[in-house]
């Protein structure tokens, strides 16, 4: 594992590319620990200051310090991500793994449902779900149905590693030597998932975070949590290109546009890495 | 014993029907786990403004109730739901009284379905072939430039991209319309004009759907076929010396077209998302800008109306693909 990610590092530049966005991406959250002013406290600063050397990014038209409410609110938007990352991941290994074992019947029901799962259109379901949520909707409301709705992609790749794995002689011995299908999917199969599973959380984590960003910036999350998407809901209230307040809207939208691009790379060049007649091309030249 | 092409068309219809299950379902869990009474609330939103007769205020709370399915035990709320999708009828519009929602969404639909095919055909296409182009010659620059741009702006959200041209067109260099599906006020006449209009309108919403696109076509072909390359049969004909462009066209990206069809049917919703997305940036007048709009208003006819239609429309167009997929890869009918 370690020296995966070493060789990854020296060999392939998208990948240490992805890593330095990242680092700098989260490094900037944490500083939300230190920040002067709490996240939703406003007229802390004077309003509409453009970025200066107080003020890195500026003021809001709300009075708040530009630079240190973004750090909350990228902090909130990795935790989202990371919390339905790590929901659906539980899922769709459960989901992946028992269909591409059990295979026939089981597998074919499994993969229905998958495919279902992978049409049917997300964005009018959740804004029916904010519709009758309305005040009652929470930050951490949406990260369980994001979850619940976004397995399916990734459930199918692992099933297809699952079906191979399963006509493997390592895969016969544990079942004649009477292991449970529990353990041979946990101790056997999960082992020679896992690359796979860590390429598609970076991909899913950048899914669940667009739709937070697109769902905040309409206002059909909770509002008063920030996060990038709200923030560039309340530049918007505020008119702020109008007003001439670019900054407010620059900064977020630079910020999770780094975070998208690095989760991006290390999700791509993973997956390249994963592949070993790719990771041979890379190496050679 | 069925086999060959009919237990596929068996195969893909049974899926349809699933999904279009599965999809009301959810729509049917979702409305009712509000812990709110929606019926009133709606009510109060839809009349808050101006007075609203009696009758019609009658009329509204039954349509409502047995959208939200109140009325009756839980079984009997499921079929009422069911009925009520069935024939599409989801009661008027509460913030165009007295219009049916299916009518405002009948009105929406040509737009957005417009927009989705002309945006997802150039996609879709441009994205292969340069992908193809790509993978084939590997060494090229200006091929990995553009791949590198294609790559830069996929993993960007489409509201953010839709967003980035509106500010790019709409403040600091006006020469693009960022609003609306054709000029204002203008006659609908189906005069050269108006289509012209019509066009112009169509270039950001279509710009940005496309610049988010590519990236995932242009990089799925690109390793499809630098894997194909390799095989023994595309040795054999560059020995044979059959010309390169049509090793690529006829031999190589042909093979590696079928995997990419399949994509597109997986990534419909995914597409379909971002294009309603897309049009509520640029106020489009499809069924996006609709939906958003209905939620401001409080309108909840028409957005669980949108919601379902969606399922169903996405739902059929996967289906399309796939009745059209043994065109391209003869062995479903082997099979």
């Amino acid at each position: 594992m370690g020296r995966s990610f070493l060789d990854l590092l020296r060999l392939n530049r998208q990948f240490a590319a992805g890593v330095v966005l990242l680092s700098l991406v989260t490094l900037f959250a944490l500083l939300s620990f230190v920040s002067p002013y709490p996240p939703n406290d406003s007229f802390v600063v004077p309003p509409d200051l453009p970025p200066s050397w107080t003020n890195l990014m500026g003021t809001t038209s709300r009075g708040q310090d530009l630079f240190w409410l973004l750090t909350f609110a990228i902090r909130n938007t990795l935790l989202f991500g990371i919390t339905v990352a790590v929901i659906s991941r539980i899922l769709a290994l459960v989901i992946g793994l028992v269909a591409g074992y059990s295979g026939g019947l089981v597998d074919r029901a499994l993969m229905s449902i998958n495919d279902t799962f992978i049409v049917i259109p997300l964005f009018p379901i959740l804004v029916l779900f904010y519709f009758v949520m309305k005040d009652h909707m929470s930050w951490s409301l949406l990260a369980l149905m994001m979850a619940c709705l976004g397995w399916a992609y990734d459930a199918r790749l692992i099933r297809s590693v699952a079906l191979s794995l399963r006509t493997r002689e390592f895969t016969e011995t544990g079942i004649f030597s009477g292991m449970s299908m529990r353990r041979i999917l946990v101790e056997e199969h999960l082992p020679y998932v896992l690359p796979i599973v860590f390429s598609t959380t970076m991909n899913n984590i950048n899914w669940s975070i667009g739709f937070e960003v697109t769902l905040s910036v309409l206002g059909f999350t909770d509002i008063n949590t920030p996060t990038v998407g709200v923030l560039i809901y309340w530049a918007n209230q505020h008119t702020a290109l109008v007003a001439g307040i670019w900054w407010w809207i620059f900064f977020p939208v630079l910020l999770v546009i780094l975070t998208f691009i690095g989760l991006f790379l290390l999700a791509v060049s993973m997956n390249e890495h994963i592949d070993p007649r790719s990771r041979l091309g890379r190496s050679e030249g | 014993m069925i086999s060959g092409y009919p237990l596929y068309l068996l195969g893909r219809l049974g899926q349809f029907a699933l999904v279009v299950f599965i999809g009301i379902n959810i729509a049917f869990i979702v409305t009712h786990a509000t812990p709110i009474d929606p019926v009133e609330q709606s009510i109060a939103a839809a009349t808050q403004f101006g007075s609203t007769s009696p009758e019609a205020i009658a009329l509204m709370r039954q349509s409502l109730k047995e959208l939200y399915g109140l009325e009756g035990g839980l079984a009997e709320q499921y079929a009422s739901f069911w009925r009520r999708v069935a024939v599409g009828d989801f009661g008027p519009s509460l913030s165009a009284f007295p219009t049916p929602v299916s009518v405002l969404i009948g009105r929406a639909l040509p737009w957005t379905v417009s927009l989705l095919v002309v945006s997802t055909l150039l996609t879709w296409a441009l994205g292969n072939l340069l992908g193809g182009l790509a993978g084939y010659y590997a060494k090229n620059r200006t091929l990995r430039l553009a791949g590198l741009l294609a790559m830069a702006f996929h993993p960007i959200p489409y509201y953010i991209v839709a967003f980035l041209l509106l500010i790019v067109f709409g403040y600091l260099w006006p020469v693009l319309p960022i609003s609306g599906g054709y000029k204002m006020n203008m006659a609908r006449d189906w005069s050269w004009e108006f289509i012209g209009s019509l066009l112009i309108h169509g270039i950001l919403p279509v710009c940005s759907l496309a610049l988010v696109g590519l990236g995932g076509w242009f990089m799925g072909m690109r390793s499809l076929v630098s894997n194909i390359v390799t095989e023994d049969y595309v040795t054999y004909a560059e020995l044979g010396g059959v010309k390169r462009g049509r090793i690529l066209g006829s031999y190589v990206m042909r093979n590696a077209l079928v995997p990419q069809i399949t994509g597109l049917a997986m990534s419909l919703g995914a597409i379909f998302n971002g294009a309603i997305i897309t049009e509520q940036v640029f106020g489009y007048p499809g069924v996006g800008t609709l939906l958003v709009s209905a939620v401001h208003v409080g309108d909840y006819s028409l957005v669980l109306g949108i919601t379902t239609v969606s399922i169903v429309a996405v739902s059929l167009a996967v289906l399309l693909i796939d009745l059209l997929y043994p065109l391209l890869d003869p062995r479903v009918k082997a099979r």
